[in-house]
């Protein structure tokens, strides 16, 4: 394959550089904070990434898609909080949940189209997210603490937190090689014609239902698994995992990314994440020496700026922060 | 009499109080250019849906070789080896001429559950199709995005993705439908040369075309058949004369 080194592909390549070699950073600055914060951002990136799948590369808008990561979290919580300590059946069972999960939505939404599937999807996570708030054995409302993270037989130590991190960053880099052999195969050229044409799709002799259940499912699972890692994450269960907000917040990662593209939704989620913790600091940083302690209150309110920043991608980049990319990477071609 | 490849026999259809099929016979033998001409409103489109399957007659049947595909659905037929072109093009704008082409030639080399191997590099899915674009004249636009073709090279790519399931029979839908002189003449040549290998079913406007083509003709009248035969006889057919092409020189002479 040919890479060519434009604006793009050198933002994907140092991006990629700095993920792989972040531990180092932390090992000389002693930084713990920023290995939690990209463990976290690696793992949602994981999470954008199945759902983009679906909504960037089969025009599928699934408007429930934290309900994956919610399942694929409290599947881990639930068996460690009985006693089953062990990855090696926490893991299988949260993506063989996941994948049901995904079956069941999938196969009833996905006979609706526009508004109706967005409704729907949304409708099943909600529904999931009332149930986890009933497990009332499993914290109900308040959530689930997690003991003992999963055990590998001594493979692999998740308490580690070096170790978690390239873990994590495994699947999604193995999630993100995985999209990109699925989206151009005779499967993947099947979801994107139906994305772009299902009537015509049907015309020419394609059942598209069963591509298109089929690409929600796998969508469903590699989620489920981000869940699993969120869980071992942050220790803790709880149904705001599965809201439709965080729903909402996958959606914004994929799309401030850009859809349809494969490093997208990371470009995106390091993007959001990074912006999120940087904002009050920088508010404070800006606004201290004309306006003093009001901009330290001011800070608080980070997200009245973060809104309208979200706002502007949307109007003026249609492909997102990797749309934008692409385009300055033409221009400079052209001189 | 050779067998028919199409044959439909007494199919009825009504939208409400409108009929668009009226026990409607046609046979359509293999190796012929069967065009069906008729004033608007004469149920030509939905006849074409129906053949297709996505519109269920309301009476009648369909054979298609002989085999009973009145239930059988879109996809099927499709599979069967009846291939259609829209009159409004539909195609997959967002993907490159050749893919367009490419997904037609895989909807007909069995199941895409393959998951792994690069698509694009399948020579089984890319020599058909780049076969079909140079048999319709669109060789050299294999890789741009079907968005910036002009709407005769859309009809053209719609014929190239027809063939490309190495159908027995086509189904075209009016595919001069807003074509310039010049493209129509090129759309003409192309339907000739295509005539020799395949069977067709032609609706269309344009007499010109039709009566250039066409081996047999039908015409349709509130989606009944009311004459079919050799063009020659249908220019001489009186009731065809009154109630089709009376009102096409009318037509003309108010357009003129």
């Amino acid at each position: 394959m040919n890479i060519s080194l434009n604006a793009r592909n050198i933002t994907v390549i140092v991006l990629l550089a700095a993920l792989i070699l972040l531990p180092l950073y932390v090992a000389v600055t002693g930084d713990r904070f920023m290995l939690t914060l990209f463990t976290r951002i690696v793992i949602m990136a994981l999470a954008a990434s199945s759902l983009n799948l679906i909504l960037g590369y089969g025009g599928m808008m699934s408007f429930g898609h934290a309900a994956y990561l919610g399942i694929g979290g409290y599947a881990v919580g639930m068996l460690a909080h009985e006693g089953i300590g062990t990855g090696f059946i926490q893991w299988p069972v949260a993506l063989l949940v996941s994948a049901l999960f995904a079956l069941i939505v999938g196969a009833l939404s996905l006979r609706t189209r526009g508004v109706y599937f967005i409704m729907l999807t949304l409708a099943f996570a909600q529904m999931a997210y009332y149930i986890a708030s009933g497990l009332s054995r499993y914290g109900g409302d308040d959530g689930l603490t997690i003991y003992k993270r999963s055990q590998f037989a001594g493979l692999i130590n998740l308490s580690n937190k070096i170790q978690f991190y390239y873990l994590c960053l495994a699947f999604l880099l193995g999630g993100i090689y995985l999209i990109w052999r699925l989206i151009n195969s005779r499967f993947g050229m099947v979801i994107q014609g139906s994305r772009s044409n299902d009537a015509r799709m049907q015309a020419i002799g394609f059942p598209t239902y069963r591509y298109r259940l089929t690409c929600f499912v796998i969508a469903g699972t590699m989620c489920g698994l981000a869940g699993a890692l969120l869980a071992n994450h942050t220790d803790f269960v709880s149904p705001a995992m599965l809201y439709w907000t965080r729903s909402g917040d996958l959606m914004f990662m994929v799309i401030l990314g850009g859809m349809g593209s494969l490093f997208g939704p990371l470009i995106g989620t390091v993007a959001l994440l990074v912006l999120e913790e940087a904002l009050p600091s920088i508010i404070k940083l800006l606004g201290s020496p004309l306006f003093g302690d009001a901009a330290g209150r001011a800070a608080e309110y980070w997200q009245i700026v973060l809104g309208p920043l979200l706002l502007l991608v949307v109007i003026f980049a249609r492909g997102g922060i990797d749309g934008l990319l692409q385009k300055v990477s033409q221009k400079v071609r052209r001189g | 009499m050779a067998e028919a490849l199409l044959q439909v026999e007494n199919l009825s259809k009504r939208f409400g109080g409108i009929v668009a099929s009226d026990a409607l016979s046609l046979d359509v033998r293999p190796g012929e250019l069967h065009a069906v001409i008729g004033p608007n409103g004469a149920g030509k489109t939905t006849l074409i849906a129906q053949l297709t399957g996505e519109v269920t007659p309301d009476a009648g049947r369909i054979y298609f070789s002989g085999r009973d595909i009145t239930a059988v659905p879109v996809y099927r037929r499709s599979a069967l080896g009846l291939a259609r072109s829209f009159q409004i093009t539909s195609l997959f704008l967002d993907l490159s001429v050749l893919d367009n082409v490419a997904l037609a030639v895989q909807a007909h080399a069995g199941h895409s559950f393959r998951f792994w191997r690069d698509a694009r590099s399948v020579p089984e899915l890319r020599q058909p199709a780049r076969a079909a674009l140079e048999r319709v004249g669109l060789g050299d636009r294999a890789e741009l995005p079907a968005s910036v073709l002009s709407h005769g090279e859309h009809r053209q790519l719609e014929l190239a993705m027809a063939l490309a399931g190495r159908p027995r029979m086509l189904l075209l839908d009016e595919p001069m439908a807003g074509l310039g002189p010049e493209e129509s003449a090129r759309m003409v040549k192309t339907l000739r040369a295509l005539k020799k290998e395949l069977t067709i079913l032609l609706v269309e406007h344009d007499m010109e075309a039709v009566f250039a083509l066409a081996d047999r003709i039908t015409v349709l009248v509130y989606g009944r058949a009311i004459a079919s035969g050799a063009p020659a006889a249908i220019r001489a057919n009186a009731e065809v004369r009154q109630a089709y092409l009376g009102e096409a020189e009318s037509e003309g002479a108010r357009h003129g």
